[in-house]
């Protein structure tokens, strides 16, 4: 055990975590060159696309100093994303010690700081290093000043390395076997093990990766579950090398996976303990907590046919996404569907994308919204997370909705713009500091219904990217809400309603009908898109109607280019909803959560 | 291959004098090896023999096949009925340019056969040519009109251009004004359309013209077509008007029709029998291909049933005819699908099918997107 180092990477988005991790593996020698390509811990073509990890992964790397000691090093690679913040506690519960990575020509950011807290909280060994140092734009100095007074780290321990060039990596494994402490544990107390991640594979169920805190476990063993209470036969153990490598058995201080019959990833829970089953007096670790979904929105299959399909693509998704939640959905525009629960935006955004290239389903989601309360005349309250659903009017005492406490660094000069983007996000009890010189720390309470939509997008733009944003949920709070429905020539389209502030609701209404004015193709008649409150008419836009489209000339050479344009016109209707008679495209509604591009 | 119904027969002549900026059609405009096409067509001809027997309509497309000494067109004829049999009553067209148009040249065209010249025009306002970048003037086709009438060719057509910026609905009227004086027997009114990749369409062209808005497309094309049925046309294809029945084009009417028709020359395009193949667009690798005894091919492509389906009601929705009632039927929701075509009187029914009114015409391009021609109603095909 003295000999095993547990550690993470954690770092703000593009810092570099992933092209460093992929340098720890290539010097550990579990590629070699040829087999090397870059970032091998992101495995989703998303991930890679987005530079963003989605799921942890582990792996185990064998490491001799240079005074020659041998280690195991393990590397827990964290989902870099607020979203998945709880999964990065878990993880991080998982280690005694982080590299924090800060990119040497962004400096600290939102996300950096985040993670130094969340690292501190685990009382976790933090090795600085300062990345990137190959690019003209590092500025290694400045970059050390904002380490020491923006994180209060001890600036001359950072290690300096370009991930990218290969350069400072052995020194960067020296400090992790000097700077982080071997775990501590007792092998032969009874087994008590961490369940940080679960992956699902198709002939083995779920491949549960952990943490053993206490005690040991081997194939044959009885295992439970401790907050499901479910028993299982241990099949296997063993560690991540790239691939599994099964063991005779893991002890205390270890990291590696078990197979154990659990049929899928929502058989567990992260953050759930496992012990034996005949350990009736075990207790868990601490910190388990069960994750919510906070934004959601309902899909539907754009051929209303693939009902079935949609469905199963939905069960083989969750097979390995414990923390998406769906049910049954019926919308009287888009049909038979599903509402599903997501731990954020991003989460969102990476179903919709997995479930379109890796399930081939085409659908159409509707308008992410969060959860509303709303308290009833006699008192009774009802939770409200689909427009649809919105209650009687008459009825409502006064609604609440999430709020958010949000973080956001910049540069002062921004400070400004920033001010104004949450205060028309409705933001309030705002409160800034100087970090640095030149850099502040703005926080706001804010609606979570106001940063679903586009806040990080527009900050991203006004700030030039130098913003960076990070928030935790606190509350709920009463506003004034009302329900925004959209009517495509005369008729509602319930997968387009949206409850928003009363204040609000006139822009958003004028901003949805716009953008379905871009969207949605002219028809050989005119089209109206109203925004309407309460049967009032608030916002609206017309498409003229499409009055000619015929080409001149149609002769022999002619004939197949006309028919394939047609054939892929004809796959793009494909790829619309019929609302009475018009055909609206999946981007329109796609294109009702995205921000515009000013 | 079944080659019992006679077949239309295409040449494209791959010559142009001047290149027209906006002409995608291929064509070279270095002559120095033009004196040998008529033998590249004979090379190629003999290798369809095998499938392709009996013709009733020849066209001389291109390119520009008047740039050809009037000797060359003769010998092309006359390689071609040598090899495969044109029947008597062919319809035999040449297109012209009306700068090459004398009377020596339309003598020698009528004695090898052609009984239909189709000029092209484009405009009888001067300002118009030099937009559109057409080497003759207007005076130019007047006179090569009237000398086709002299030498007494009854069946001839003119092609003109409408719809960009620098015409007027006047200087429009004037030139179907002007082209109703010489009585043409046929007349093709083109709505400029500009493709990437020719001069005038590409992007950065400074010259590029610029088209008019929808609306004012629609009043000039329905101006058009009011004005021409009412001098006695009779508007057959979107951009086709014929004087009477028997002066719409044979040999362009097979395209639309999916008759079958084997096309000479670069760049031609053949079908037959649901399946259509087209010849490499480079005179120099045609011809190398000829030299191999090799069919010149580029591309081929079979079409399925469905495939079928879907040019029927894109051809036929472009011409007068129209698509027949049953081929509708076969579609699922194609009855549902007619009748919203019906109400919105893009259509209309007469004997069996369902034809375009002026607005369909208009709309011609849209149309089959309302059919779910993927769709098919019971047994289908």
């Amino acid at each position: 055990m003295a000999r095993i180092r547990n550690f993470s990477i954690t770092a703000h988005i593009d810092h570099g975590k992933s092209t460093l991790a992929d340098r720890l593996i290539q010097y550990a020698g579990l590629v070699d060159e040829r087999e090397f390509h870059d970032q091998i811990l992101d495995n989703m073509d998303i991930e890679r696309e987005r530079g963003i990890t989605i799921k942890s992964q582990t792996v185990c790397l064998p490491y001799t100093s240079r005074s020659g000691e041998e280690y195991i090093l393990n590397l827990i690679d964290t989902p870099g994303h607020v979203d998945f913040s709880y999964e990065v506690s878990r993880a991080l519960a998982s280690c005694e010690g982080i590299l924090l990575l800060v990119d040497a020509s962004q400096g600290v950011e939102a996300q950096t700081q985040a993670n130094l807290y969340l690292a501190l909280e685990h009382d976790l060994a933090i090795i600085p290093v300062i990345n990137k140092i190959d690019l003209p734009a590092a500025d290694i100095e400045r970059t050390r000043e904002m380490i020491e007074a923006e994180l209060g780290l001890d600036p001359e321990k950072a290690i300096l390395c370009s991930a990218k060039e290969g350069k400072g990596i052995e020194d960067i494994f020296e400090a992790i076997t000097r700077e982080i402490p071997a775990p501590s544990g007792r092998v032969e107390a009874p087994l008590r093990a961490l369940i940080f991640d679960a992956q699902y594979d198709s002939f083995r169920g779920a491949i549960i990766s952990c943490r053993i805190f206490d005690g040991r476990v081997r194939p044959g063993d009885m295992i439970r579950l401790f907050s499901l209470g479910t028993v299982h036969k241990v099949e296997e153990v063993g560690v991540f090398r790239l691939r599994r490598e099964k063991r005779k058995e893991l002890g205390a201080g270890e990291v590696g996976y078990i197979i154990a019959g659990v049929k899928t990833v929502s058989d567990t829970r992260v953050g759930d303990t496992i012990v034996l089953e005949e350990d009736s007096k075990a207790l868990p670790l601490p910190g388990f907590k069960e994750v919510k979904p906070v934004v959601f929105s309902s899909i539907y299959p754009i051929n209303s046919d693939d009902n079935a399909s949609l469905a199963d693509a939905l069960e083989r998704y969750k097979l390995n996404d414990a923390a998406l939640t769906y049910q049954r959905d019926s919308s009287a525009a888009l049909g038979q569907g599903f509402r599903c629960g997501f731990l954020g935006l991003l989460h969102l955004e990476v179903f919709q994308e997995r479930l379109e290239r890796e399930f081939n389903q085409a659908i159409i989601m509707t308008s992410p919204s969060v959860r509303y309360k709303f308290v009833l005349a006699g008192g009774k309250e009802v939770t409200v997370e689909n427009p649809e659903y919105y209650p009687d009017p008459a009825l409502i005492e006064y609604a609440l909705e999430p709020y958010i406490r949000a973080t956001i660094l910049v540069p002062d000069r921004y400070m400004g713009a920033v001010m104004t983007l949450c205060l028309g996000r409705r933001g309030t009890n705002s409160h800034f500091n100087y970090i640095t010189r030149g850099r502040m720390e703005i926080n706001f309470d804010m609606p979570l219904a106001e940063i679903i939509h586009d806040f990080y997008d527009k900050l991203k733009t006004i700030t030039q990217g130098y913003g960076s944003f990070d928030y935790d949920l606190l509350d709920y709070r009463r506003d004034n809400l009302v329900k925004v429905d959209i009517l495509v020539n005369g008729e509602v389209v319930d997968a387009l309603a949206t409850i928003a502030h009363v204040d609000r609701a006139r822009p958003r209404a004028k901003e949805i009908c716009d953008r379905l004015r871009k969207e949605i193709p002219r028809h050989m008649f005119k089209i109206a898109i109203q925004g309407a409150v309460g049967g009032k008419i608030i916002a609206r836009s017309t498409i003229s109607a499409l009055r000619k489209d015929v080409t001149a000339k149609c002769y022999g050479g002619d004939i197949t280019r006309k028919r394939k344009l047609l054939e892929k016109q004809a796959k793009g209707k494909k790829r619309m909803k019929m609302i009475g008679k018009v055909m609206i495209p999946q981007s329109a509604f796609v294109a009702v959560l995205k921000s515009d591009d000013e | 291959m079944m080659n019992d119904i006679p077949a239309g027969l295409y040449v494209h002549v791959p010559f142009c004098r001047t290149k027209c900026p906006y002409c995608d059609f291929y064509s070279l405009t270095d002559l120095t090896t033009a004196a040998a096409f008529a033998d590249d067509i004979r090379s190629e001809a003999e290798l369809y023999r095998r499938d392709f027997r009996e013709f009733d309509s020849l066209y001389l497309g291109g390119g520009t096949p008047s740039v050809l000494p009037a000797g060359k067109i003769a010998r092309i004829t006359g390689i071609l009925r040598e090899l495969f049999s044109l029947s008597e009553s062919s319809e035999i067209t040449i297109e012209v340019n009306p700068d090459d148009v004398t009377k020596d040249k339309l003598e020698e065209y009528k004695d090898a056969g052609f009984n239909r010249i189709s000029v092209g025009v484009q405009s009888f306002v001067g300002g118009e040519l030099e937009i559109l970048g057409r080497r003759h003037d207007a005076r130019r086709a007047e006179r090569a009109l009237q000398l086709i009438r002299e030498e007494g060719f009854t069946n001839f057509g003119l092609d003109l251009i409408y719809g960009y910026q620098g015409q007027t609905r006047e200087s429009w009227l004037f030139s179907l004004e002007t082209a109703l004086r010489f009585s043409p027997r046929h007349l093709s009114c083109y709505q400029l359309t500009l493709s990437d990749s020719t001069p005038l369409g590409g992007k950065r062209s400074l010259l590029r013209p610029v088209i008019f808005e929808e609306e004012k497309q629609r009043s000039f094309f329905l101006e058009t077509s009011r004005l021409l049925t009412d001098r006695g046309y009779i508007h057959y294809e979107v951009s086709n008007y014929a004087r009477e029945e028997k002066y719409i084009a044979v040999h362009n009417s097979r395209y639309w029709r999916h008759l079958p028709y084997l096309g000479l020359g670069p760049a031609a395009h053949s079908f037959r029998g649901g399946r259509r193949w087209w010849n490499l667009s480079s005179l120099r690798l045609y011809r190398e291909s000829l030299r191999e005894k090799k069919r010149p091919l580029r591309g081929e492509e079979e079409l399925d049933r469905g495939r079928l389906l879907l040019e029927e009601l894109m051809l036929g929705f472009r011409t007068r005819e129209g698509v027949p009632l049953t081929l509708i039927r076969e579609i699922g929701g194609g009855e549902e699908v007619l009748n919203g075509l019906l109400e919105e009187k893009l259509v209309v029914v007469n004997a069996g099918r369902a034809a375009p009114t002026r607005e369909g015409f208009l709309l011609a391009d849209k149309i089959p997107l309302r059919f779910n021609w993927g769709e098919k109603n019971g047994r289908g095909g």
